[in-house]
């Protein structure tokens, strides 16, 4: 099917901001903005929902508590239980103090790096990927809000040219796709 | 909406863009590498070198070449590792515990203080290993399966703990360092013109495009990181003091020890950090990002927890005699009047005295005072851990027994080469990677510019 992108750049995150509020308000829908740095408070304006990532770090954490947990019970308790000056580790509630740090240590380093690694996949930011941003300015000191015509069927091309070229934009490029 | 109270010190000096911050971080990457670099770079490396040489020497000979006697069973070696893991201490602590009090002038200094932080752990890291004499049985510490019968490591053992510590403190700061530069790299990656930095920059930055959603994800994961990062600062150092604190040597066995590693540890670690940013600063023209005010800020940092420091070694010398125990009270005398007093007062001047010379604003916006102070206060941090570990032992219940303790070369060699060691990482990290995190430092640009604070204020 064939589509076209436009890509409006700006050169100042309130600029852009201000933008696409302005452009949202005419019912066009943003599809992405490219920024060097992130832009607070474009997310609700463009339409993107708070990442969940904080949740899974949590269960991630559950997980490294509970494997802790399991495996000092394991190894001290039910395969060896280690005599200590004529003292055996006979329940594990009992010898519990002496297995908080391994247990706190154990729970972070799961959560920090299984959260790490869903980052990196949902991002899909993977050693050997190509870069997407539409301009290597982006990375600089330009902003690009990516507008779809696919999405916004309502409108045609020239008109959402128009609303874009009014928005304070430096640049606007457009792309064909077939 | 960028506002900041106007009586704030600027954080940005001068009238700089986004582009700017961009510009002045790249250019030394991308440039040549200045003369000074090269030597330095060498001597370190002549100094690195020579470290691995005696490293190998040890391990082809065995622990006997330290000058470990039967009384005194650790010194150097520990010393070390104490000394290296507390620089540690100062990476994150900037990034993570600061980033949750929303401090934003640590993003002039967290970039380089992190990559201190791992290279320092790395050296850290380097002792118990060697100390081990047989390093290719190191895997022993995992809780591996083995064919030796139900033989598992032991969990109760404060030397565990800190396995499990160290190995996650450093992974750990290593995915929070990494993952603040990939938005970094993919800047390099969008400017660099020769072809094989492009290469090398576009694999770092795990192309990376700035998405919105990517950005959304990006400031989760910091803060999420960085609140778990921030216990993780406290316990690692406390679980290092268990490795005295739960033995029952006098001078060790104190529950004052967890708190009083903590404040030493980033108290050395700030110095560190002063230390590395006073010649980074100049030698990348980075002035109007790492000034003064950031100076003077770590100096608080350096006092307070100087202070800590020294009230710790108040109580602890206190309690000995308040005890009651004569061993105890003993321990205490002997450190500050035995064969070791000298070690005792160096450390005493170095990190108890100096440090109160920072209530001085003077002194602690001077940055040549600083520069020294920074140096003095890490000598001192070394002697703390000499005098802890050393003085504790070296006359113990049965007086045919004690001993004094002297560095052989090795001692001397090793230690000194995991100083080598670390520039050398240190230096390549500032030849090749952006030295301050540009994307974040766009960020406070606007709230806390120089020329945008003026800006705003002159509009009422």
């Amino acid at each position: 099917m064939a589509d076209r992108i436009f890509y409006a750049m700006y050169d100042d995150d309130d600029v852009l901001k201000d933008g696409a509020k302005k452009v949202v308000s005419k019912g066009i829908k943003v599809n992405e903005v490219f920024s060097p740095f992130p832009v607070h408070g474009i997310d609700p304006i463009i339409g993107v929902k708070q990442t969940r990532l904080g949740i899974m770090a949590f269960l991630y954490g559950l997980t490294g508590l509970l494997l802790a947990t399991v495996g000092m019970r394991y190894f001290m308790v039910v395969d060896w239980p280690m005599n200590i000056g004529g003292k055996p580790n006979f329940s594990y509630l009992d010898n519990l103090l002496a297995f908080v740090p391994v247990t706190f240590e154990f729970t972070v380093l799961c959560a920090a790096h299984l959260m790490a690694i869903t980052y990196l996949l949902r991002n899909k930011t993977i050693p050997g990927r190509k870069a997407e941003n539409p301009d290597p300015r982006t990375t600089d000191d330009k902003f690009v809000m990516e507008v779809r015509l696919s999405e916004n069927r309502q409108f045609s091309a020239d008109e959402i040219s128009a609303i874009l070229k009014e928005t304070g934009i430096i640049e606007l490029n457009q792309k064909e796709l077939n | 909406m960028h506002k900041e109270a106007a009586i704030r010190e600027p954080l940005v000096l001068g009238h700089k863009t986004f582009h700017d911050v961009t510009n002045d971080v790249c250019q030394p990457i991308e440039g040549k590498a200045p003369r000074m670099w090269y030597i330095l770079f060498t001597i370190a490396a002549i100094i690195g070198l020579y470290g691995v040489g005696c490293i190998l020497y040890l391990l082809g000979t065995g622990i006997g070449v330290w000058g470990l006697n039967k009384t005194v069973g650790w010194a150097w070696d520990i010393t070390n590792f104490v000394w290296w893991v507390g620089i540690g201490h100062a990476g994150t602590l900037i990034s993570a515990v600061l980033l949750l009090f929303r401090q934003k002038w640590r993003m002039a200094i967290n970039r380089s203080a992190e990559a201190m932080t791992i290279f320092a752990v790395f050296m850290a890291g380097l002792f118990p290993l060697i100390h081990m004499g047989r390093l290719w049985m190191g895997y022993w510490v995992l809780p591996l399966p083995n064919q030796f019968g139900p033989l598992w490591v032991n969990f109760n053992s404060p030397l565990l703990w800190d396995v499990f510590a160290i190995s996650t403190y450093l992974s750990v700061s290593l995915v929070f360092w990494y993952i603040g530069l990939i938005p970094d790299f993919a800047t390099l990656r969008d400017r660099v013109k020769n072809p094989l930095s492009k290469r090398m920059y576009s694999l770092l930055s795990f192309g990376w495009s700035g998405r919105a959603k990517q950005w959304n994800r990006f400031e989760l994961v910091s803060l999420v990181l960085a609140g778990i990062a921030t216990p993780l600062v406290f316990s690692v150092h406390s679980i290092v003091s268990f490795d005295f604190a739960t033995s029952v040597i006098p001078g060790w066995h104190t529950t004052i020890f967890p708190p009083y590693f903590v404040a030493g540890a980033v108290f050395s670690g700030f110095a560190m950090v002063q230390t590395l940013m006073l010649i980074m600063r100049k030698a990348f023209k980075l002035e109007a990002y790492i000034h003064t005010k950031h100076v003077e800020y770590m100096n608080i940092v350096i006092m307070v927890t100087g202070s800590i420091v020294g009230v710790a070694y108040i109580t602890e010398l206190f309690i000995s005699w308040y005890s009651g125990v004569e061993y105890e009270s003993y321990a205490f005398i002997n450190r500050f009047s035995g064969p070791y007093a000298w070690a005792y007062w160096s450390m005493m001047t170095c990190n108890v005295f100096s440090p109160q010379l920072m209530w001085f604003k003077k002194l602690r916006r001077s940055l040549l005072f600083t520069f020294i102070i920074s140096i003095v206060v890490n000598i001192g941090m070394w002697f703390e851990r000499f005098v802890i570990i050393v003085t504790s032992i070296h006359r113990d219940y049965l007086p045919s027994s004690w001993s004094m303790f002297y560095p052989t070369a090795i001692d001397i060699g090793i230690y000194i080469g995991t100083i080598g060691l670390f520039f050398v990482f240190f230096l390549l990290f500032a030849r090749f990677f952006p030295v301050l995190p540009i994307a974040e430092m766009k960020t406070i640009l606007k709230t806390s510019g120089e020329s945008y604070k003026n800006e705003t204020e002159s509009k009422h």
